[in-house]
């Protein structure tokens, strides 16, 4: 036990010594969740468009005020033909175009019926199609104020609620996803580094022979970087609910053992991936190059798991954040309890264990 | 130039020899890119929809009956109370919540006018917003078909009405693959590039070697030099790849030319491992390069656009984009292969590309000291 004691605190003394490491380690969760909490968000706002107004009468000009005041648009106003509009989409001047067709009011009041064209750089075809159904709405409003004399018969109101996020807020999405991306990969990333390293410099060897047990020395390299996890849980949750609003409906006991459980897992990940490796670069691929992309695109943090092809959707069971941002989204936002979430809890274990086992067999073989 | 030789051969040497980093470097960004884009969908299919029909009327089935059909809706639920609805949705096993109220056939007959309860679970904003904005859409069509129903048409007829009609450029079929295909390719380069390089100089300080090159009689820039441009080249060849991939599963071929997209990859290449030198120069372990290239990506990635429009951001991070390289290449990219942008229509990028490439290259000259 003192053994162990020692080592740990030989472990921390070069990991606070390395002052730089520490304070990307320590603050990178801080700026992260601020940048993406702030800043990611699928909202529309300010999105460029250009108006091609071939009638300039009253009922156009009141349609494009209410398009100016609707605080989603900025209008350009440098296009006067409809062959500038091609030029630009290519430079990404504009979004979209809205083209008044000519003696627009003139057609609306004789023949009832008068063009808009909406047109969309559909590159992003979700974007295009948001952008698109937004602008449809504000011209109907305006067309429902016309006819507000003769209001129809037979009429299907609707009440609409937002379950648990009233205002949708963005963070109530972003929050959970962006705990799971940063402490998987940072938890994942310091373990696997860390024991690699010893690997190349050629220190574990020293380390291995001493009469410490092999368990003793890894566990004695991963409960620093386990503290290091914990300060970072901590600046999450302050953040999230001082700063972002979030609010913690559930047991905060609850949350914080489901997330020691999730750092244990994805430390135990770094541990796999340092027995598989030889090389720091080789760890670093895979922790980097390997985990970023999958874990942010396949967790549901960036798109929803329920659309993706059934191959897929398997294959994001292996991606341990799918479980915990589950967990925190249950814990925080509905305030349920364990009942809820036990079965992602016990996943969380297994993956955990299964780590564990592979490495410590790895371990054995080779050295 | 011989030395540039010289030292160009021991760095391709050096990469060759690790089978494994080797094998690494084409083999997961090709299957990520098999795989992931396949993950990007925002098209709403299946929401799960959960019913409370307190009126059971012919007109309460068939608006139900709307909704089954329509394709976006998948009914798994029907509950007795409200409540138990709720329920439902606590669960996760519905996303949205229709309440039909007792009467409801007979208020709209006969009171002109009554009410539908839609409840979504908004954990997800944006789920939410489209899943409501569907219920809308079959409500209101029901709602005109009982219209049509009980009315004469003439009457509905004389309201002027704006006709709207839109089009889609440069991906009418509103695939989303080729929009997401190219900024995944562009990242994965990226990341490719970016962690090979900011890893090779601090690795020879680490391990020594670094001082027999101090002694030796090579000029700064040429250090450089011969550490960039095998990246550089494995960059290229990655992209290649990553390009005729895209072609083969996705059938994405540029509408614009591919010298130039070759051009803008190969300029940002040289910015994006210029700034990878320069934070080796600066760490003193790999690990801490490491760090700090994580905490790049990881910025760079979520603010260059990939996943949310850049000018949906507020302005101080819009502004921050600015700074960002891999926003250019992901930019860059997407108006190539989608909408044919030429050199001129990217003069912009290209620029500011360019200036990245000598600030990030000549700071990594001038940092590079030849003492340790």
């Amino acid at each position: 036990m003192k053994q162990l004691i020692t080592f740990i605190k030989k472990e921390f003394h070069h990991i606070l010594r390395d002052t730089r490491s520490m304070l990307v380690l320590i603050g990178l969760p801080i700026v992260q969740l601020l940048l993406f909490g702030f800043a990611i968000t699928t909202e529309v706002r300010n999105a460029n468009i250009a108006i091609l107004d071939n009638s300039k009468d009253e009922v156009t000009q009141s349609i494009i005020t209410k398009i100016e005041s609707s605080q989603y648009f900025d209008i350009d106003r440098s296009i006067t033909s409809n062959d500038q509009i091609e030029e630009a989409f290519k430079t990404g001047k504009i979004k979209l175009a809205i083209v008044f067709q000519q003696n627009f009011q003139n057609e609306l009041s004789h023949s009832n019926k008068a063009q808009l064209q909406i047109i969309a750089d559909a590159t992003d075809p979700n974007q295009a199609t948001t952008l698109t159904n937004y602008l449809s709405s504000i011209v109907k409003d305006y067309q429902n104020e016309l006819n507000q004399q003769n209001k129809l018969p037979y009429n299907i109101n609707t009440e609409m609620r937002m379950l648990y996020n009233p205002q949708l807020k963005g963070a109530y999405t972003s929050v959970p996803g962006v705990m799971g991306m940063i402490l998987l990969l940072i938890s994942a990333m310091m373990t696997s580094i860390a024991i690699v390293r010893e690997k190349e410099l050629g220190t574990m060897e020293i380390l291995l022979v001493s009469p410490m047990q092999p368990g003793l020395v890894i566990i004695s390299k991963v409960i620093p970087y386990f503290i290091i996890s914990m300060i970072n849980v901590a600046t999450i949750l302050i953040l999230s609910v001082f700063v972002l609003g979030l609010p913690i409906e559930g047991s905060l006991f609850l949350l914080i053992a489901s997330t020691i459980i999730y750092i244990f897992c994805a430390l135990s990940l770094g541990i796999l991936i340092s027995t598989v490796t030889e090389t720091q670069q080789a760890a670093m691929l895979i922790s980097l190059l390997g985990l970023m992309l999958p874990v942010v695109m396949l967790s549901g943090y960036a798109y929803p798991i329920a659309n993706m092809p059934t191959i897929l959707q398997i294959l994001s069971n292996l991606v341990p954040a799918k479980w915990y941002i589950i967990i925190v989204k249950n814990i925080m936002i509905k305030g349920i309890g364990i009942e809820q979430i036990w079965k992602e809890l016990l996943i969380l274990l297994a993956m955990t264990g299964t780590f564990l086992l592979i490495s410590i067999k790895r371990f054995k073989i080779r050295l | 130039m011989r030395t540039l030789k010289f030292l160009l051969r021991k760095e391709f040497l050096q990469i060759f020899r690790d089978k494994l980093i080797l094998r690494m470097i084409f083999a997961l960004p090709v299957i990520q890119l098999i795989l992931l884009p396949y993950a990007a969908t925002y098209e709403i299919k299946n929401i799960t929809l959960s019913v409370v029909d307190n009126d059971h009327s012919e007109y309460s089935r068939k608006l139900i009956n709307n909704f089954t059909s329509s394709g976006y809706f998948q009914l798994v639920d029907n509950s007795k109370t409200y409540a138990d609805a709720l329920d439902q949705v606590e669960k996760d096993k519905a996303d949205l919540i229709v309440e039909i109220p007792e009467g409801f056939e007979r208020d709209l007959i006969r009171d002109n006018e009554t009410i539908v309860l839609f409840a979504a679970n908004a954990i997800s904003g944006q789920t939410a917003g489209l899943a409501v904005a569907y219920a809308n859409t079959i409500l209101r069509d029901f709602n005109n078909d009982v219209r049509i129903q009980w009315m004469q048409q003439p009457r509905l007829n004389a309201i002027p009405a704006i006709d709207i009609t839109s089009s889609n450029w440069f991906n009418p079929q509103m695939n989303y693959k080729l929009f997401i295909v190219p900024g995944v390719l562009a990242l994965l380069v990226t990341l490719v590039g970016f962690l090979m390089a900011s890893l090779n100089i601090v690795k020879e300080k680490e391990i020594g070697t670094i001082e027999q090159l101090n002694v030796s009689p090579i000029k700064k820039y040429q250090f450089i030099l011969s550490k960039l441009i095998p990246f550089w080249v494995l960059g290229l060849v990655v992209l290649i790849i990553g390009l005729i991939i895209s072609f083969i599963l996705y059938g994405i071929y540029p509408e614009g030319s591919f010298w130039v997209g070759f051009l803008f990859a190969g300029i940002y290449l040289i910015a994006l491992l210029g700034f990878g030198l320069l934070t080796s120069i600066y760490a003193d372990t790999q690990q801490q390069a490491m760090f700090i290239a994580y905490f790049f990506m990881l910025i760079f990635i979520l603010l260059g656009g990939l996943f949310s429009p850049i000018e949906n951001m507020p302005d101080w991070a819009q502004y921050l984009t600015y700074i960002n390289p891999v926003r250019y290449l992901i930019e860059a990219m997407r108006m190539i292969v989608l909408k044919g942008s030429g050199f001129w229509d990217l003069r912009y990028h290209f620029l500011i590309v360019t200036g990245f490439a000598i600030v990030f290259n000549g700071l990594a000259i001038f940092k590079y000291k030849k003492t340790v």
